[in-house]
């Protein structure tokens, strides 16, 4: 048994494995040197792990490869895996979300790209077909960038039914029920202090979104500004951030084995991109937002950095293992449910995901 | 007729090695010799252009010395026997 943490960072991907459950781990890297990895996927549902990578060629433009041999040899097809329909007289500029869908629909996986863009593989990522529901919908022209370009960041597959929903700076957050055929914006009680109407149907900068492990229904939403639950599946949305230093911050995740229980990395404000008093702290709940627990054992003080929005992860141990990466470069590691974290690595690139599975 | 294409090696693993390819393109413009580059190299094909056709922001290209932006772009005229450079642009890090 062992357990693999993949680091997507601005110059390049590193593999940190562990072989006695969490407590030490082997850093192996740089793949890919001097390519950006915004998005990378861990598919452990076939017979041997699948690596993928949303990647940047330098100059040279975004694709998606895939490794079968944990980072030795990538391959992309000729063709490039995403690659917008000529009748859009679009292209694409960045992957920003690799997901396999669940362990039951092997060879399912989505991405979520910039521009506002969903995609969905059926043969595990090596190509992709533009999910026309969603590209099609009357709101996507006024979805416009936000600071890191206008990106379909967040996919959520639900894990036994064809609802997908899917999150966007900005645009919000957006739901279907029929696997990607039709869309509908679940942005009420989301607020958006950067427009006029502080609580429009859509165009909020919904930073990151994750789903609670005992209802599927139950989602929880990092805002740009706003921490937020829905139990109805974005029917309404209400605020948990009481509790928290700040509201602002980009990841939030969920375990997905305890009903409840998420956590989130505040940052002071959006004009302010550190952690409040320098001292990188997570912050978890065990109730479904109601009450917050601030965790910093293995954590630095006196740090100026911030956490990205895919910077942070869980793995499907029990405990649940969390996983946070910063914009200088280091990766913490918790196999406690962020009791204490070990350093993984320092002095990386910035660090724009990480992902962990255990292996099969 | 052909076009010599010059490559810079960070780019040859997708031309085979080479960093200097002989290319004969049908359409005697910077557009057609990508088509006809895209026929032999499609990966290669794919670091210049992207799919809607537009050569990416950072890739510059020259035709015998001269930058094509200057000139017609992907319609920039490639005669026979003449030098198509690729090189990056200084951008990076």
């Amino acid at each position: 048994m062992a357990d693999l943490l993949a680091i997507g960072t601005r110059k390049g991907l590193w593999l940190a494995r562990s072989d006695d459950d969490r407590r030490s781990w082997t850093l192996d890297g740089p793949h890919l040197l001097a390519q950006e990895v915004a998005a990378v996927g861990l598919d452990v549902r076939g017979s041997a792990p699948r690596l993928l990578a949303g990647v940047q060629y330098g100059h040279w433009g975004p694709t998606v490869t895939w490794s079968d041999d944990l980072g030795a040899t990538w391959s992309e097809t000729d063709e490039g895996a995403i690659r917008f329909p000529a009748d859009t007289g679009a292209a694409l500029a960045r992957v920003w979300q690799l997901r396999p869908d669940a362990a039951g629909r092997s060879g399912l996986v989505w991405a979520g790209c910039e521009p506002h863009s969903l995609w969905r593989s059926e043969d595990g990522g090596r190509s992709f077909t533009l999910v026309r529901g969603l590209w099609d919908h009357p709101h996507r022209p006024s979805w416009a960038p936000g600071g890191g370009g206008g990106a379909v960041h967040t996919v959520l597959p639900h894990p036994t039914g064809e609802r997908l929903v899917v999150a966007m700076s900005t645009g919000g957050v957006y739901l279907s029920e029929d696997g990607g055929g039709s869309w509908q914006p679940r942005n009420k009680g989301i607020g958006a202090v950067f427009l006029p109407d502080p609580a429009p149907e859509y165009g909020q900068c919904v930073h990151k979104v994750a789903v609670d492990a005992g209802d599927p229904d139950r989602l929880y939403a990092q805002n740009h500004f706003g921490v937020y639950r829905t139990d109805d599946a974005g029917g309404a949305w209400t605020s948990i951030a009481d509790g928290l230093p700040a509201d602002f911050g980009f990841p939030v995740v969920a375990s997905p084995t305890t009903p409840g229980t998420a956590w989130v990395v505040p940052l002071v404000a959006d004009a302010q991109r550190v952690p409040p008093d320098g001292r990188l702290r997570v912050h978890r709940t065990r109730d479904a937002g109601a009450t917050w627990t601030e965790l910093g054992a293995g954590l630095p003080d006196a740090t100026w950095t911030a956490v990205l929005r895919d910077a942070v992860c869980v793995d499907e141990a029990d405990p649940t293992g969390v996983y946070v990466g910063t914009r200088d470069g280091c990766v913490y590691a918790s196999a406690d449910e962020g009791e204490s974290f070990t350093l993984v690595a320092d002095h990386l690139p910035d660090v724009l995901c990480v992902r962990a599975a255990r292996l099969p | 007729m052909t076009v010599e294409v010059l490559l810079p090696g960070v780019l040859a693993d997708l031309a085979g090695g080479s960093r200097r390819l002989e290319v004969d393109p049908a359409d005697p413009t910077l557009a057609g010799l990508l088509d006809a580059l895209a026929a032999r190299h499609p990966v290669l094909e794919r670091r210049i252009r992207d799919e809607a056709g537009a050569l990416r922001r950072f890739v510059n290209v020259y035709v015998d010395g001269d930058d094509v932006r200057f000139a017609a772009g992907l319609g920039t005229a490639v005669p026979a026997g003449a030098v198509v450079q690729v090189l990056p642009s200084v951008a990076g890090g």
